[in-house]
């Protein structure tokens, strides 16, 4: 039986691990290479590294940690941030990644998703989309890290990600991250109901029965930072939690 | 020495270095000479069905995998890699693969089911082979993919996991092995697997 993914997520500066409360008031953590390594033994489904380094001349530094990476673990891992040509799909896909994750640069060119699907195949495109409830009862598109609004829906954009070709959807509710009171299950609802491809929830794990809402009401993994960089959640734990939980799970 | 097939379908360097991890030394190449040396073929790749066999085409691969599977060399191929062996394949289309395993290709089509299949499955084991020793049930996979393998014989089937059909994990006629999942990563389970296969060829 297929399992649902738990997903650590590594926001990756200058090299070293850090993760952002609302996006701000940045904190470092750990290396990437050894922190990766660590979750993988622990039983983390996948992995995913946010590049949020902010200058172009440091995204060497990230490639080569994206083939460290590759070299000490074998789970698949996704590479975003910074994700704006096709050209940089093919640099991260070749230092070993195995998924790209693509936000504002499709955002401007929905194009970019069709074109990446058809040249390395689907199944390495992951459309992330950071997603704002408005005061209409549905979600807005934000982009450059969460600070513009564009006024798309979320729910429109997500549908329209699939059509043009993404394997999967990553949403990330601005209202929950960084604070620590659940997933936005509703939007996590819709959009599994509304989708065909998987989507992995982001943005809001505190506690374990957070993952374990959001995992019910459809979405098909949970990512999830702070809670595991700073062992207020062990992987394993969680795991045989969900398990309990009737969640189907692979465990080590 | 085990010849990983270049033939521009995505990076290959996952599948050298697990092959590292269980002692096996790859070679990634497109030289037929070397493919005729090697002790074993690996073919991998990502992408679509199409672009593939028209790559292998194109790098003149085909008329050497034919040769040395007919000497009875291994040949392994992961995910797209496996699918090649079939008849055919509907993706996109239809085309003509290189018919090692009676098969086709064909794409999920089950109400309510997620696509592409992607995450981690069970391996369920159809029937006795060297390459599932020490693999239980309990076992977990990393497969994506989006169209999966119908075998004319499903004896043919070694394992296979539950995907609203049964989804051929792992496939075997004679010296052709498939491998629908990523055993390179697969974390300590596909590190079973290539021991496996390393067992199998030495």
């Amino acid at each position: 039986m297929l399992t649902k993914r738990i997903i650590p997520c590594l926001d990756v500066d200058h090299g070293r691990v850090v993760k952002g409360k609302k996006f701000q008031d940045i904190q470092d953590v750990a290396d990437p290479v050894e922190l990766g390594r660590y979750y993988s033994e622990q039983g983390a489904d996948e992995l995913v590294f946010y590049d949020i380094t902010a200058s172009y001349e440091d995204r060497d530094i990230f490639i080569h940690i994206v083939e460290k990476v590759a070299e000490a673990i074998r789970i698949p891992f996704t590479i975003g941030g910074g994700i704006s040509k096709v050209e940089d799909f093919r640099k991260v896909l070749m230092a070993g990644a195995d998924k790209v994750s693509v936000n504002s640069a499709a955002v401007k060119n929905p194009q970019l998703i069709r074109e990446a699907a058809l040249r390395f195949g689907a199944q390495c495109v992951v459309l992330s989309i950071d997603a704002k409830r408005n005061n209409k009862g549905s979600w807005d598109v934000y982009v450059k890290g969460g600070r513009e609004n564009t006024g798309i829906d979320a729910i429109e954009w997500a549908k329209q990600g699939q059509d043009l070709g993404a394997g999967e959807i990553c949403i990330n509710s601005i209202d929950t991250d960084g604070v620590k009171k659940g997933y936005d299950l509703e939007l996590n609802q819709k959009l599994s109901s509304l989708l065909t491809i998987p989507i992995i929830a982001s943005g809001g794990a505190g506690k374990m029965s957070d993952f374990a809402d959001v995992l019910k009401v459809g979405a098909d993994a949970a990512l999830a930072a702070s809670v595991f960089h700073y062992k207020e959640i062990p992987i394993a734990d969680l795991k045989n939690y969900l398990h309990d939980q009737q969640i189907p799970m692979r465990r080590v | 020495m085990i010849a990983i097939v270049d033939y521009d379908v995505g990076n290959l360097k996952n599948v050298y270095t697990a092959l590292g991890d269980v002692g096996l030394e790859g070679t990634i190449t497109r030289d037929k000479k070397i493919l005729d040396q090697a002790d074993a073929i690996i073919l991998p790749g990502v992408g679509a069905f199409s672009d593939a066999m028209d790559n292998l085409r194109k790098f003149d691969l085909i008329d050497t995998l034919n040769a040395n599977v007919k000497k009875g060399k291994i040949l392994m191929g992961i995910c797209l890699g496996m699918q090649l062996l079939f008849d055919k394949s509907y993706e996109d289309g239809e085309f003509v693969g290189l018919s090692y395993i009676p098969g086709e290709i064909v794409k999920f089509d089950a109400p309510g089911i997620k696509i592409p299949h992607m995450g981690w499955n069970n391996l369920i084991i159809n029937r006795e082979s060297p390459l599932v020793k020490n693999i239980g049930t309990e076992d977990y996979v990393y497969f994506v993919h989006s169209y999966y393998a119908k075998p004319e014989h499903f004896d043919d089937v070694v394992a296979y996991a539950e995907y609203s059909v049964k989804v051929p994990g792992i496939v075997q006629r004679d010296n052709v092995i498939g491998m629908q999942f990523h055993p390179e990563k697969s974390s300590t389970v596909g590190l079973q697997l290539l021991k496996n296969f390393k067992e199998m060829i030495s």
